[in-house]
């Protein structure tokens, strides 16, 4: 019999046997398999980058050291002269309004664009109660250019801390301090006038042939408008439908002269039951005219 | 027969997940060498692009996309007989076809063609309960099919139902659904030697592999070298390996008989090494490159050098004419062929319709062999190739690649065999459940 061992090597200097051995053979077929293929293929490069990266940034210095080369480079892309901003502009708002932007949007020029946060600074702007919008960019040659819409009074209110003037949605523009600044706006009064501008504009659009004799509103328990006239008139109207109501009022004082007697007040609160409140004088001479005409009867 | 359906089935549900998984190994466990395939499956056949038709009329769907040959070692016969030399070298053949393919393979079908081969026809007939052939009804004449003693230590291979009547009507090829009292089966059950069978599957799985099918080579490679007409009328594949020489008949694209002969190509060059005195490299050689069974009178002439290395000069520088190697291998052929005649006599070859005969398998590519082969078998002999499948490689078309090519055919479509229709309900083993749930069903 043949040994056992050792037999494929032959004297005659034949080749041994190709045939692999169990754990060569086992590792093709694994090496074969699709997961440890990708696993090879992108795994290991993926673990050994990570891990080389990692073992580099373990120290304190050398990751302030990348931060500062970072930063550097950032720094010197920021400061280039093309995007440095040099001068503010203003456009569209009047001497104090732009001084207020001024004031508000502190930047100390030249300051890089990168810095700058516009629409932060936008909303700073829109936030100063004369302006309306504003819009702001940055023009070539390094301007900030900030084109501003004020608002445009249409109302002084008068309420206990003093004037103000209201634009026409009730919004508060700036505080007046003297009433003959403005002597062609309407007047307003009472609490919570200001939230029914609106409707107070619509009220003097209506009022309009009472010319100089009008002297205001006032809101009365934040729901009803009083028309003020000079002599101390007063027409007090619904808080539904006001403008008829003072429509109504200012006919029937065209044809009648209504409002030219002595009458104290116009009530229209209740539509179907219009009153008039006569001043103490004339419901005096009236009853001395009764009395004498009638004896009383 | 319950373990056998169930072992059967195991395989298939492998097979199954093997072509899932969408890669398979073919193993030809021959005498003279391993071949390895690695097939991959990708879905139904397509047309090629010019749309015509190609050479499997478009019905392969597989392709091979590694290929490996080793010599073998530790197999004689067509069996193992030494395990550790066979391993090694179904690794060699495994990591080839591997590196080649370039994808791990799980799944492997082997075939042998050793372990003593013998046929059994079954037949069967049930009377149908209703007019219409169930599928059922298929599955029971089958079960019923009276399965002879074939002996302790045997083990059943294929069991293929060959041809199915209905009434008076034979050649059925699916009764399914047709009208008819009585139907019957023929089948053909194939058994070999279940120690062979085991040596093999134990070596496989040595080496990490799952067996997903396991077939006989002289059905593998009649599947491959007939041609579909030749499996229609009748025809027998004679694979002439190394160590065995098998046969296999069939009809009606059905395997009806197989055998095998314990003589081969081995044995002819031993003969030539005895004969001439050389050593079993070179009476090899000497045999694929002069040998030949018909002497002329050229051949007395043609001297070849048959070599030695003893270092005596005399010795290392003898020759023979090629009439005497003809005249070693004739005889050996010729007894080879004799025994094949006697096999095919056996079966009753004689009463096919037709006697077409292939020969193929490495030995068949002996010069001159037709010839007499065609004086021996009958006049109608051909050399057989396997068929042309995808992507194999031109080293691996010849007659000796037939039964792996045979398997391949074999993997992508199988035929039925007994195990793949359904155990009728009356031969499970079922508890009262099971019982009462079989009445029921019976009875409305």
């Amino acid at each position: 019999m043949q040994s056992l061992k050792g037999r494929f090597r032959r004297e005659t200097g034949e080749r041994a046997d190709p045939a692999p051995s169990r754990l060569k053979y086992r590792l093709q077929r694994w090496m074969l398999t699709p997961g440890i293929r990708f696993g090879l293929r992108f795994g290991i490069p993926f673990c050994l980058i990570f891990a080389a990266g990692s073992a580099y940034l373990a120290d304190e210095g050398r990751r302030d050291a990348l931060r500062g080369l970072v930063n550097d480079a950032r720094a010197a892309i920021e400061e280039r002269p093309e995007f440095m901003v040099n001068v503010m502009a203003v456009d569209g708002a009047g001497t104090s309004v732009a001084q207020d932007i001024r004031e508000v949007v502190p930047l100390d020029f030249p300051v890089s664009s990168f810095d700058l946060d516009l629409q932060q600074i936008r909303d700073v702007i829109t936030g100063l109660d004369p302006v309306k919008s504003a819009s702001v960019r940055i023009r070539p040659g390094g301007i900030l250019q900030v084109d501003v819409e004020e608002r445009e009074p249409a109302l002084i209110w008068r309420s206990r801390e003093g004037l103000a003037l209201l634009d026409e949605s009730g919004i508060h523009v700036a505080e007046l301090g003297h009433r003959s600044l403005h002597p062609d706006l309407p007047l307003i009064a009472g609490e919570g006038a200001d939230g029914e501008a609106a409707e107070a504009l619509r009220l003097f659009a209506a009022a309009r042939p009472l010319g100089a004799r009008l002297r205001g509103l006032v809101r009365v328990g934040e729901r009803r408008w009083d028309v003020v006239l000079d002599r101390k008139q007063r027409i007090m109207l619904p808080a539904e439908n006001p403008v008829p109501a003072l429509e109504r009022v200012l006919a029937v004082s065209e044809v009648q002269d209504l409002l030219e007697r002595d009458v104290a007040a116009v009530d229209m609160r209740l539509a179907g039951r219009p009153t008039i409140r006569m001043t103490e004088n004339s419901v005096e001479n009236w009853w001395r005219i009764r009395q004498l005409n009638g004896g009383g009867q | 027969m319950t373990d056998l359906y169930q072992s059967q089935r195991a395989m298939r549900q492998m097979r199954r997940q093997a072509m899932q998984r969408g890669v398979v190994a073919i193993l030809d466990v021959g005498s003279s060498k391993i071949a390895c395939l690695v097939l991959r499956f990708d879905g139904t056949g397509k047309l090629s692009e010019d749309g015509s038709i190609g050479a499997l009329a478009g019905q392969s769907g597989f392709r091979v996309i590694g290929a490996a040959t080793t010599r073998s070692r530790g197999v004689q016969f067509g069996e193992i007989n030494a395990m550790q030399e066979t391993e090694r070298a179904i690794r060699t053949a495994v990591q080839a076809a591997q590196k080649m393919a370039e994808v791990r393979v799980d799944h492997v079908i082997a075939c042998f063609s050793g372990a003593n081969p013998r046929s059994y026809g079954l037949d069967s007939k049930l009377e149908l309960e209703g007019q219409v052939v169930s599928e059922n009804e298929v599955a029971q004449v089958l079960a019923s099919c009276e399965v002879p003693e074939y002996g302790a230590g045997r083990e059943v291979l294929h069991a293929q139902p060959v041809n199915f009547a209905l009434d008076n009507r034979s050649g059925l090829g699916d009764p399914r659904g047709q009208m008819g009292q009585t139907l019957a089966v023929d089948m053909h059950m194939l058994t070999v030697d279940a120690i062979a069978v085991q040596n093999l599957v134990r070596c496989i799985q040595r080496c990490d592999l799952e067996l997903a099918g396991i077939a006989s080579s002289a059905y593998a490679s009649g599947f491959s070298s007939l041609v579909e007409d030749e499996q229609e009328l009748g025809a027998a594949c004679i694979d002439m390996g190394g160590g065995s020489t098998s046969i296999s008949v069939f009809m009606k694209k059905h395997m009806i008989y197989a055998d095998a002969v314990r003589l081969g190509g081995d044995h002819i060059t031993s003969d030539i090494s005895m004969g001439l005195g050389v050593p079993l490299a070179n009476a090899e050689r000497i045999k694929t490159f002069c040998g030949g069974v018909h002497a002329t009178g050229a051949d007395d002439r043609d001297m070849i050098d048959i070599g030695g290395d003893t270092g005596d000069w005399e010795h290392d520088r003898r020759t023979v004419s090629r009439a005497e190697l003809i005249g070693i291998m004739r005889p050996r052929v010729e007894e080879i062929l004799e025994e094949v005649r006697a096999r095919l006599d056996a079966a009753g070859f004689e009463y096919l319709p037709s006697q077409q005969i292939v020969l193929t398998g490495g030995s068949s590519q002996i010069m001159g062999l037709d010839g007499l082969a065609s004086r021996i078998l009958g006049q109608q002999v051909r050399l057989g190739r396997p068929l042309r499948v995808h992507g194999l490689p031109q080293s691996a078309t010849g007659p000796g690649f037939a039964s792996a090519v045979g398997l391949c055919l074999f993997a992508a479509h199988p035929q039925d065999e007994w195990w793949d229709f359904d155990m009728p309900a009356s031969r499970h083993p079922a508890g009262t459940l099971g019982r009462a749930v079989r009445w029921f069903r019976d009875n409305w």
